[in-house]
């Protein structure tokens, strides 16, 4: 059963996610980061779908397990939309936006084939197992793209401040979910409410952090320093 | 054996984010002179604030309430600070210049706490002084 902390949680992240579509609506924003926007539509949807197959099916039931791994791995391919586009808000100054979009073809093709083959290969046994390491997997894709963003950045002294925050605010939420997931594939006989916590965490911090960045940071907020310093020792 | 790998590999990604995140949000607020009156609150005389002072200032930060979404910023940085501490405890021991360094930061996280506290008793004053105009 989920206790009052979960749905504190889940309460807290499905308004903090209605709270930037909104809000980007009113700040006439909600084209210039529609991929932010329509993430974190989404996401409210997965969390209201999630809600239903709890009250209908139960936590421990496998529908809500099946509901929760698969909307996850959709969610993770919408958040590559998302990376795309904060990779051409970096390169938007350089002029790069076309090599930019024959990479954002490759790696959705990629992506696309690659969980074709894999579901192909596993289509008699899509247990929970393999879905988790799939979520795993992807999330690891994920964050290593949103690594290489942030080392692109360090390098181009990128000193735009919303920028900045919204993609150490995702590599920390990323990371998070894949260490969980990671975790959970490890030590599968571990009773999930050791790490019942995480997900909910993760979950919550990413709107909180992008609330937060969108409502206090201006579009034009510039760093003092750039990422790299705020690296170095 | 490839989920032990990104397991170690997330662990140690998430805490170069997480630090450098901190960073950034104590560099930000660096920015920021003191007031009068939290120097008064607090009894801070410079730029500098000791280490030491952090927890203090924290809990003056926890009796004001909360202004926008910035709890968990300084939740985040109380992790931060946290963490420094251990790892300075650690270092004395092993490599003693690096403590220098983590002394410096952990002044930094003190001074981002007495930065809240002073935004926090600013919109407090602002609330208040609201409240009572509407009473009036």
């Amino acid at each position: 059963m989920l206790g009052p902390v979960n749905y504190l949680f889940w309460v807290g992240s499905f308004l903090l996610e209605v709270y930037i579509v909104v809000s980007s609506f009113f700040r006439k924003e909600f084209l210039r980061y529609f991929s932010f926007n329509l993430y974190m539509l989404s996401v409210a949807l997965v969390n209201c779908g999630q809600y239903y197959c709890i009250r209908k099916f139960g936590f421990s039931s496998m529908s809500y397990a099946y509901f929760f791994y698969y909307t996850e791995f959709l969610l993770v391919l919408l958040m590559f939309g998302v990376i795309i586009q904060l990779y051409y808000e970096v390169f938007r100054e350089r002029r790069v936006n076309w090599h930019i979009t024959g990479a954002t073809l490759v790696l959705i093709l990629a992506t696309g084939i690659f969980s074709y083959v894999v579901v192909r290969q596993n289509e008699t046994r899509l247990t929970t197992r393999f879905v988790l390491v799939l979520n795993q997997n992807l999330h690891f894709v994920a964050l290593a793209f949103t690594y290489v963003l942030w080392g692109v950045m360090a390098k181009l002294r990128q000193t735009r401040t919303r920028l900045v925050q919204l993609v150490l605010a995702l590599g920390i939420s990323y990371s998070g979910t894949a260490v969980t997931f990671a975790l959970r594939n490890l030590f599968p006989a571990v009773p999930m409410n050791a790490l019942r916590l995480l997900p909910p965490l993760f979950g919550t911090w990413l709107p909180l952090a992008w609330a937060y960045t969108f409502t206090m940071v201006p579009e034009g907020a510039r760093l003092e320093i750039s990422p790299a310093v705020a690296g170095e020792r | 054996m490839i989920a032990a790998l990104i397991c170690v590999v997330s662990l140690v990604v998430f805490f170069q984010f997480f630090v450098c995140y901190c960073r950034l949000v104590i560099a930000a607020s660096r920015r920021s002179e003191l007031s009068e009156r939290v120097r008064e609150i607090t009894g801070i005389a410079g730029r500098t604030v000791p280490a030491e002072d952090f927890e203090r200032l924290l809990q003056f930060v926890n009796l004001c309430p909360e202004r926008g979404a910035d709890g968990a910023r300084i939740r985040a940085v109380g992790t931060y600070y946290n963490l420094l501490r251990s790892v300075e405890r650690v270092a004395r021991r092993m490599t003693p210049p690096a403590v220098t360094w983590i002394e410096r930061e952990r002044q930094n996280c003190s001074y981002f706490a007495a930065v809240n506290l002073d935004r926090r008793m600013s919109y407090s004053r602002g609330v208040f002084g609201q409240r009572a105009e509407g009473g009036v």
